[in-house]
């Protein structure tokens, strides 16, 4: 008698303990990162909670905890974050159409470009921030404590990453549209125009707020600037003095009051709000534009 | 005396030569990198006729296609040698530019690549870029060129729909109107049929019937029915092996009127090709 073919799946012991290992190891590896996260959060939205209201957005920061609020960092942070953007998305993405569509792989040049993209984007922002001292604060440019320099600083931190997701996004635009579009007599640059960018346009915009929105976030670059921590008034122009969330958030955790510290927690969700906001736009643009190909 | 008569002789030739003959191709070798892909391809295309290109995979057929209007420009390291003369110009000349070249010989590709744009914007796009903007006549052109692709009656209700959700035969076709819209006068089809249906084969098939005296047509394909079926010549290419870097070169072997080839063939790999002993 022939033993009929079992389809059960052969289960040793030492197998089905791996298996069991392998999915504790995974559900801790998520359980640390959430739970971490939702602790920060709910310690700030509770320690910040008696100041989260409409006040702390309309005041201005004060010597008195009582009276004290950030509308001027909100203002300095969309001053300075819009303007890293105007800066830093035309250059990064014409960088990145250059490097994808024209640029020959094998010129040297090309090469040391791309290789100095790539390092670039891991470069500590803190550096960029000594940079930024010497060359645009003071030195050549002398631009002083101003949000045009905090802007063109932080533009330099940035660009590496709008380069590469863009470059990332142009990639994504299948051959077949090119070839079609040369094909047909049209130029290079009227490819790019017509089939690649269109095509690549989503992919484009959510990489760069992203990485944009990393701006927000960054202080230490801005406290090698000089950035102040107690301003009174928004930014009027690009040659304002200026102060930004984080750093403002900073400088209320340090105060000596202990009054200070729920306004810090409430800043803080502010920060984070806007960041989320951020984010959620880009998801949002992302559904929104998707192709299918 | 003499080369008053002379020139008189070779300008004759030459009208003759450009009345008939739209493409030479002599002694053309396409390398990628130091490897060569096709050598000694030597062929005329004539006008209002269908040629097709077979042979076996790898034999370098698509590589040839792509030398006549420069798409083998695109692929970074590749190299041509000998010349592609389109009426007695040099494609690869100081006189050709790629552009140009490309909208007087066009090409539809192996999968239908139409653009995520409507049907309408999709056959305006040849025409938009190379000047075309009154809407009127665009609308002209849009109509002409699908009637002319068989297209017409099955999309003019929905010109404004995207062109990525009507079928693969239908895509194809409007990739052939897309063509058409900017009148080549050669059009380089790259196994056009290999993704698609018998059915929308035959239609395929039949339009290159219709067209073929208006556009002159060079086919690649794998399918030598097809080839028996739809063309007037025929060029068989095979691969020789190099026996020092076991590196395959493309090769025509012979280029002949398509009857010639598929029943008395000069050459005899040819004949097994057709026969069905290799490939």
């Amino acid at each position: 008698m022939t033993s009929l073919p079992s389809l059960r799946a052969e289960k040793t012991p030492s197998r089905s303990a791996k298996d069991l290992v392998f999915r504790i190891f995974m559900f801790a590896g998520i359980g640390i990162a959430l739970g971490s996260l939702a602790t920060l959060l709910a310690n700030v939205i509770i320690e910040g909670a008696p100041r989260l209201n409409l006040d702390l957005v309309t005041s201005m920061p004060s010597a008195r905890p009582r009276r004290a609020g950030i509308q001027s960092a909100i203002f300095g942070s969309l001053w300075v974050v819009l303007t890293t953007a105007a800066i830093s998305l035309p250059t990064g993405i014409g960088a990145a159409i250059y490097l994808e569509e024209f640029a020959r792989r094998d010129r040297w040049y090309n090469r040391l470009i791309e290789l100095n993209v790539q390092n670039l984007a891991a470069v500590p922002s803190v550096v960029f921030g000594i940079l930024g001292l010497a060359f645009i604060k003071r030195g050549p440019l002398g631009l002083g404590s101003t949000v045009i320099t905090a802007s063109l600083v932080l533009s330099m931190l940035v660009l590496p990453t709008v380069v590469i997701v863009s470059r990332e996004a142009i990639r994504a635009v299948p051959d077949s549209f090119r070839q079609g579009s040369l094909a047909l007599g049209a130029t290079k640059w009227e490819t790019v125009r017509h089939q690649v960018l269109p095509n690549a346009f989503p992919g484009i915009l959510t990489g760069t707020i992203l990485s944009v929105s990393r701006a927000l976030g960054e202080s230490a670059p801005l406290l090698m600037l000089g950035a102040l921590t107690f301003i009174t008034f928004n930014p009027t122009g690009l040659d304002s003095q200026y102060t930004v969330l984080p750093i403002q958030i900073f400088s209320y955790i340090s105060s000596a009051k202990q009054e200070f510290r729920p306004l810090a927690a409430a800043s803080i969700v502010v920060l984070l709000a806007v960041l989320l906001a951020l984010n959620a736009v880009a998801i949002f643009l992302r559904n929104k534009y998707q192709k299918r190909w | 005396m003499e080369t008053q008569d002379l020139e008189q002789n070779s300008t004759e030739q030459e009208t003759k030569i450009s009345d008939n003959v739209v493409l030479t191709a002599t002694d053309l070798a396409v390398f990628y990198g130091d490897f060569r892909a096709v050598r000694d391809v030597n062929l005329e295309i004539r006008r209002g006729e269908i040629t097709a290109f077979i042979g076996p995979s790898g034999c370098g057929k698509s590589t040839v296609l792509r030398c006549f209007n420069r798409m083998n420009d695109l692929i970074a390291g590749a190299r041509v040698e000998g010349s592609v003369k389109y009426h007695g110009i040099d494609l690869y000349g100081d006189q050709a530019d790629a552009g140009e070249v490309r909208r007087r010989i066009g090409m539809v590709f192996q999968r239908p690549n139409p653009f995520p744009k409507s049907i309408y914007d999709n056959v305006a796009y040849g025409p938009r870029v190379n000047g075309v903007r009154k809407k009127s006549e665009l609308d002209a052109i849009v109509e002409k060129s699908l009637v002319g692709a068989a297209l017409w009656d099955e999309v003019k209700d929905r010109l404004d729909a995207s062109a990525m959700g009507i079928s693969g035969g239908q895509q194809q076709r409007l990739c052939i109107a897309r063509s058409i819209a900017i009148e080549p006068e050669i059009l380089l089809m790259d196994e056009p049929c290999s993704a698609l249906d018998p059915i929308a084969t035959a239609r395929i098939e039949d339009l290159m019937q219709e067209i073929k005296q208006q556009y002159t047509i060079v086919i690649v394909t794998h399918n030598m029915q097809q080839a028996g079926r739809v063309s007037d010549s025929t060029g068989f290419f095979t691969t020789e092996v190099n026996s020092e870097s076991d590196r395959r070169t493309g090769v025509l072997v012979e280029f002949n009127s398509t009857q010639k080839i598929f029943s008395r063939p000069d050459d005899s790999r040819t004949e097994a090709y057709i026969t069905g002993r290799f490939g």
